[in-house]
């Protein structure tokens, strides 16, 4: 598998443990650190699959998630929401706002490589 | 036209119709047959006995005189019934409890069942009452005169020959005659007369049919509808006529107040009368509703009679008159029969009430003083009774017919009424006084009373008779011996005040007066003081409690004997045997105990009266004592209520701010819990993020096989890091905590402020690599109250935030402490990024970041700011930001000084 991964999360560390096990399968792993960054980058690239945590500087990952999707030119790009509030709620907004998959933190490294792999796939 | 033997002839059958329904009611109530009599419907009626023929005539007479001063004879009635009828409740209560006889016997009974105050209501009841008597027979007898002589002159409503003294005499003779037979059959105990009853509420039937019917045709047949009559001229003159709400009209619509409870037949009717307390509650809405129907035409007839009837005639039989005058004799019959229905219900229950009284309070006292002639009869006190009530109804009726024959040809009886009211008005203060007053005193009361009569007998009465030649008119002009100030009518120099409006503020101006100094100077007897927490605290203490404080014993024979004389064999040995039942005796003779002797005394003195029945009884009682400790614990319960309820209305203030505090306390906590979950969800978010990574790089290295030894040293460093972080994040979450909940491990005292700054400008020296850091001092050595590892802390976090989010080019960082007003002042500013105007007041918050370049592993959890500006407000001290100038961001902290000493101002620059 080799899908273009897009990660937005500020946590460097973070950024650095989904890249590894991400390129550990093979994916193309690209990341920005704020809201505003990523929809930079999507109007020059478009990943297969973005990863996107909520609580992002200048614009929150909710925020991001609706723009993205109530645009019919991104609305097609699969996106995983990674948050660290894990409530219900959150889980609810997300997906009403139309995300693909859900992954509270800490998570486990299988699981994202898997839900990943299948976005990627779908 | 109607023969004089016409009317005769209707008159006489009406009074047989009234013997019939009188003889009808009184069989069938004694047979048990309450039905119709014992309705709430004949008790309303029967209190309009109120309305007598002095409202029956003289209300249009007044109207056509005065205007629409009418309305206050109504109007004060109404008042009482709407709102007072909590005092005619309790009135009606304590007749019900004590076997009320008569307004004179509820008076003297609560004053200790006084026999002196007793014959004194009765006197007055008397005086009061007489020319009142006298005032019905004229009516009836001119009315007569008039409807059956219709000449010309007659149609003025003045009668040909003079008044008839013949008609007068039969008329008294014939009331005598059925108050005798219905009024005093029996010495009941409840003093109910059924017959006499039904009668009066035919007659207010009959009356307010007749004024209602002759409203209506001088209304709809002669005026020819509403709105003619008021355009008549007339109309304006008997609107225009009086002077409305003014001094008299409060005191006119005051008297009728009053009257309705204080008249002696009112409250035979109202108290003595009722059946029921329920049917008061009818009465309350019923009676005014009477009132305003029987008032209702007044003001058109008075209207209609100036504008249509000769000049001169007589306005008072206006009601009369009309009708004549378009040649309706049926109608003028009816109206006659009306106004014979109100004087003879007025004469025949003035005269029952009147009768009681004499016979309980002045015959009775003066039986029981004379020498005894035998061992006593069975049935002997009870026919003496009857007796002494049959010849005390033919001498008050005989009294009237005199008066009525010595004013005949003067007017002085027109404004009887109301001198007559004024005069039982006197009863008010101590009826009053002692429903509501306990310290209200017999003493007090019999002087009031006394001196109130005397002043209104001086100022009312008296002066009634003027023009006669029994007093002479000087006494009136001049004074008596020619002191000016002692004037009938101008007492003290107050001329010029209406008579009536005179007599009465100083009538009862006086007594009240009396009553009260009086009271509170005397103390009460044991007997009274019992008598009044009895009445006063009715609705609480049943009578029987009498028994607790009174202990009295007696041969039951004697007691038998007693009740024999009193009440007659039948009624004795019932109520004997009744009470025996009720103490659970097989004998028809009971315990003679204190309790039966209460009950006992208690039944006699619904015949005979409250202080005679206390006479009586206490001849044949062998051993009584008051018991002082009880009494004394009636009144100290009573003062108990009082003050339990002052408490209890207290406590319940308390509870309504206490409620209210719980309330607030409540929204407090809400808001407080609210931020708990915020926090908690803040606390969980930070401490998952470091966990995300540990789990994560954890993971990593222990699946993979193929990492470098480098990338597992550095991922274990990057746990290694997040632990130290986690570690962090709740070492500050717990410090904050104590800080706010002021749970302090340090203590505040004395520390030099700019040797603390110092320090920590040293401690971040280390992080300040390329950093140019400016320090000047202009506060010199600062002395305040504060903790200085804790001061440190806050310096450190102001500083390293300021280099750690300075991410310009040539970062620099400038420290500058100095005193204002006497404080120790620190700013901390730097030339990064600054920060959003939005969030200034949010960096001071819990988990709060607001430098957009925020890299969150490489600082706290956001509490920083938080936790050095709790710490400073532990100090006294302040952290705030200050207000942007364009260039970075400046924090300032400012210390009061712990004293204005040593503030030479010393520049260096240090570190």
């Amino acid at each position: 598998m080799s899908a273009r991964v897009l990660i937005a999360e500020d946590e460097p560390n973070l950024v650095e443990s989904l890249s590894f096990i991400l390129s550990r399968e093979g994916c193309e792993v690209s990341a920005v650190f704020d809201g505003e960054s990523v929809l930079e980058r999507l109007r020059t690239e478009r990943p297969d699959v973005l990863v996107l945590d909520v609580m992002l500087p200048r614009r929150t990952g909710f925020e991001v998630l609706k723009l993205i999707k109530t645009d019919p030119g991104l609305s097609a790009i699969p996106v995983m929401v990674l948050t660290a509030k894990g409530q219900e709620r959150d889980r609810r907004t997300a997906e009403d706002l139309g995300a693909d998959a859900f992954v509270t933190k800490p998570f486990s490294n299988q699981d994202v490589v898997d839900r990943i792999k299948r976005l990627a796939g779908g | 036209m109607l023969s004089a033997n016409i009317v005769l002839f209707t008159a006489l059958a009406y009074v047989a119709l009234l013997f019939l329904v009188a003889f009808v009611s009184d069989v069938r109530s004694r047979k048990g047959w309450l039905g119709l009599v014992h309705s709430p419907l004949v008790y309303t009626l029967s209190i309009s006995v109120y309305c007598t023929s002095w409202t029956f005539y003289g209300a249009v007479g007044s109207a056509a005189r005065s205007g629409l001063e009418f309305a206050t004879i109504y109007l004060g009635p109404t008042l009482v019934f709407v709102g007072w009828w909590f005092l005619l409740r309790k009135l009606v209560r304590i007749g019900r409890i004590h076997r009320t006889s008569s307004i004179g016997d509820l008076i003297s009974s609560r004053y200790g069942k006084s026999t002196s105050l007793a014959v004194l209501v009765t006197l007055i009841a008397v005086i009061g009452t007489t020319p009142y008597i006298a005032l019905q027979l004229k009516a009836v007898t001119a009315s007569f005169q008039v409807v059956a002589e219709a000449t010309g002159t007659s149609l003025l409503g003045i009668p040909t020959r003079d008044i008839d003294i013949r008609t007068g005499f039969w008329v008294a003779a014939g009331m005598a005659v059925f108050t005798i037979l219905f009024g005093t059959r029996n010495i009941d105990a409840n003093e109910h007369h059924h017959g006499v009853v039904a009668a009066i509420a035919l007659e207010a039937l009959v009356k307010l049919v007749a004024l209602l019917a002759v409203g209506l045709y001088v209304v709809f047949w002669i005026a020819g509808g509403v709105p003619e009559v008021f355009r008549l001229p007339a109309a304006a003159t008997v609107l225009q006529g009086s002077e409305t709400f003014g001094a008299r009209w409060v005191a006119l619509t005051f008297l009728s107040a009053t009257a309705i409870v204080c008249l002696p037949r009112q409250f035979q009717i109202t108290v003595v009368e009722n059946a029921d307390e329920n049917h008061l509650r009818t009465a309350g809405w019923l009676f005014p509703l009477y009132l305003f129907l029987i008032s209702l035409f007044t003001l058109p007839i008075a209207i209609v009679g100036l504008a249509t009837l000769p000049p001169g005639s007589n306005p008072d039989m206006f009601v009369l008159t009309l009708p004549m005058l378009h040649d309706q004799s049926a109608l003028a019959l009816l109206v006659f029969i009306g106004g014979f229905s109100s004087a003879t219900s007025m004469v025949i229950v003035a005269s029952i009430a009147l009768s009681i009284m004499v016979s309980n309070h002045i015959v009775m006292p003066i039986a029981l003083r004379l020498p005894r002639r035998s061992a006593g009869v069975s049935g002997d006190v009870k026919t003496l009774l009857l007796v002494s009530r049959r010849i005390s109804i033919g001498v008050i009726l005989l009294l009237g017919f005199a008066y009525f024959v010595a004013s005949a040809q003067s007017d002085a009886l027109a404004s009887m009424g109301l001198i007559a009211f004024a005069g039982v008005a006197q009863f008010l203060p101590s009826l009053i006084g002692g429903l509501y007053w306990y310290q209200a005193s017999k003493a007090g009361a019999f002087v009031g009373l006394l001196g109130g009569v005397l002043v209104w007998g001086y100022t009312l009465l008296l002066p009634s008779f003027e023009g006669g030649s029994v007093i002479p008119a000087s006494l009136f002009q001049e004074g008596p011996w020619g002191i000016a100030d002692l004037r009938p009518q101008a007492l003290f120099g107050t001329e010029g005040v209406d008579p009536l409006v005179h007599s009465l503020v100083w009538s009862l101006g006086i007594n009240v007066a009396l009553f009260v100094l009086v009271s509170l100077v005397r103390d009460q007897k044991p007997l009274e003081r019992l008598q009044a927490t009895l009445f006063i605290d009715v609705f609480r203490n049943p009578a029987d409690n009498e028994a607790r404080f009174i202990r009295r014993s007696a041969a039951i024979d004697d007691l038998y004997i007693l009740a024999q004389r009193i009440l007659g064999t039948d009624q004795a040995y019932r109520l004997f045997r009744d009470f025996a039942r009720q103490q659970g005796s097989r004998d028809s003779l009971p315990q003679p105990d204190t309790e039966f002797i209460a009950h006992l005394e208690r039944q006699l003195a619904g015949g005979i009266g409250a202080a005679s029945a206390r006479v009586m009884v206490s001849q044949v009682i062998t051993g009584e004592t008051i018991s002082l400790d009880e009494l004394m614990r009636l009144v100290d319960e009573t003062q108990q209520v009082i003050e339990y309820s002052q408490q209890l209305e207290h406590k319940s203030q308390e509870l309504q701010i206490t409620a209210r505090q719980l309330r607030e306390a409540n929204e407090r906590l809400r808001a407080l819990d609210a931020q708990k979950d915020d926090f908690l969800s803040q606390v969980s978010h930070e401490v998952r993020t470091p966990m995300a990574s540990i789990r994560s790089f954890s993971e990593i290295l222990l699946s993979g096989d193929d990492l470098t030894s480098e990338q597992s040293k550095r991922f274990l460093g990057i746990i290694h890091n997040e632990t130290l972080r986690l570690t962090r994040l709740l070492d500050e979450i717990l410090d904050l905590s104590h800080l706010e909940r002021g749970e302090l491990n340090w203590s505040l005292r004395p520390i030099d402020a700019s040797a603390v700054l110092a320090r920590a400008v040293e401690t971040c020296q280390g992080m300040a690599a390329g950093v140019t850091v400016e320090v000047r001092n202009d506060a010199g050595s600062v002395e305040v109250l504060g903790h200085s590892d804790r001061l440190a802390q806050v310096f450190i976090n102001l500083i390293s935030n300021a280099i750690k989010h300075n991410t310009g080019a040539d970062p620099r960082l400038s420290i500058h402490s100095t005193i204002i007003d006497g404080r120790f002042v620190v700013d901390v500013q730097d030339n990064g990024p600054g920060i959003d105007p939005a969030d200034r007041e949010r960096i001071f918050s819990k988990f709060s970041r607001a430098w957009s370049t925020d890299r969150p592993s490489t600082t706290g959890a956001g509490l920083g700011l938080a936790i050095s500006r709790a710490i400073l407000r532990r100090m006294n001290g302040t952290l705030d930001l200050l207000p942007a100038t364009g260039q970075g961001a400046c924090f300032r902290v400012t210390l009061p000084l712990r004293q204005n000493a040593d503030q030479s101002p010393r520049a260096a620059a240090e570190g």
